[in-house]
């Protein structure tokens, strides 16, 4: 938002939509609907403290702890809050592993739905009418837009998301990454390929 | 669809009514699969006429879904709306540059 007029005689009016929520939230607080310390803390929550690093962490594990990867095979949702990842948006969590024959890809046909607490808030691609649209119709031509192309024999399977069950791709592990300790395999996994528009990249 | 980093919330009132919404789910004021339910059809509505983007035309349809929840269960009536944010607009109108923005008590 430009903000260079000091010249300005009053403040810099927000859009429309920012002085309608401001309204909702004045309305909802003045009858004591909400408390709007805990709109703060939500946002700085996403801004700063959860992300897709909590993810990498959880497929560094699964690369490289075989008694965890049955976990999370059994019950992901379990599997990742023993790491301390649960909460908003991760009521039930289901891990997909790729494969040299499966590459697995997620989206939310309905809206949005993403696994918040392993992968933060989704990115504006992921929300966009574009993905929403082509990641089932056209999963090869939307993953080679992003850089992906898959060997003809590799299937691709696509999740649709749901309020109710958030997916959560486990890469395949880079070849030449044996000597690596978890952080640096962690290091690897990058956001996209946990939504499988990206694979993890070799060291 | 490009692939680099963006920011979380590209602007600040997406991030304010995205806090909004969860906290509210988190008060048991609104149930998260109901919600789905209701923006994504707003967005199915809204995305007829336009390809929508994941940014402010994303949010506009979640305001809009929750402006009418609001509505409908009471908790915050249209025309209560229509009034607050016409006075938040005089606010900012009437503070001088530099100034925080503050509500008139009466508003």
């Amino acid at each position: 938002m430009p903000h260079d007029d000091h010249d300005h005689p009053h403040a810099l009016l927000p859009p429309d939509p920012a002085l309608r929520v401001k309204a909702l939230e004045t309305i909802l607080t003045r009858k004591g609907l909400i408390d709007p310390a805990a709109l703060d803390e939500i946002i700085d929550t996403y801004e700063n403290k959860i992300g897709p690093k909590n993810g990498a962490q959880v497929v560094a594990r699964a690369w490289s702890d075989p008694g965890f990867l049955e976990a999370l095979r059994a019950d992901a949702t379990a599997a990742v809050k023993d790491m301390g990842f649960y909460g908003r948006q991760g009521e039930h969590m289901v891990a997909v592993e790729n494969t040299p024959e499966v590459h697995n890809m997620v989206v939310c046909t309905l809206c949005s739905c993403y696994p918040w607490p392993l992968l933060g808030i989704p990115p504006g691609w992921y929300k966009s009418d574009a993905y929403r649209a082509r990641a089932v119709r056209e999963p090869r031509k939307v993953l080679a837009e992003f850089g992906v192309t898959l060997p003809d024999e590799t299937a691709v399977r696509v999740w649709d998301s749901t309020a109710e069950v958030r997916y959560l791709v486990i890469p395949m592990r880079p070849e030449g990454t044996a000597g690596l300790d978890r952080d640096a395999l962690a290091a690897l996994v990058s956001r996209d390929s946990m939504i499988g528009t990206g694979l993890a990249v070799a060291p | 669809m490009n692939t680099r980093p963006d920011p979380v919330f590209e602007e600040p009132w997406h991030a304010q009514v995205f806090a909004l919404t969860v906290h509210l789910n988190e008060s048991g004021q609104l149930n998260w699969s109901d919600w789905a339910a209701r923006f994504g059809a707003t967005l199915k509505r809204h995305g007829l006429s336009k390809e929508l983007n994941g940014g402010s035309d994303y949010f506009a349809a979640w305001l809009e879904t929750l402006e009418a929840v609001l509505a409908e269960a009471g908790a915050a009536p249209r025309h209560e709306t229509e009034t607050m944010a016409a006075a938040w607009e005089q606010a900012y109108l009437s503070t001088p540059h530099g100034q925080p923005v503050k509500l008139n008590s009466t508003g």
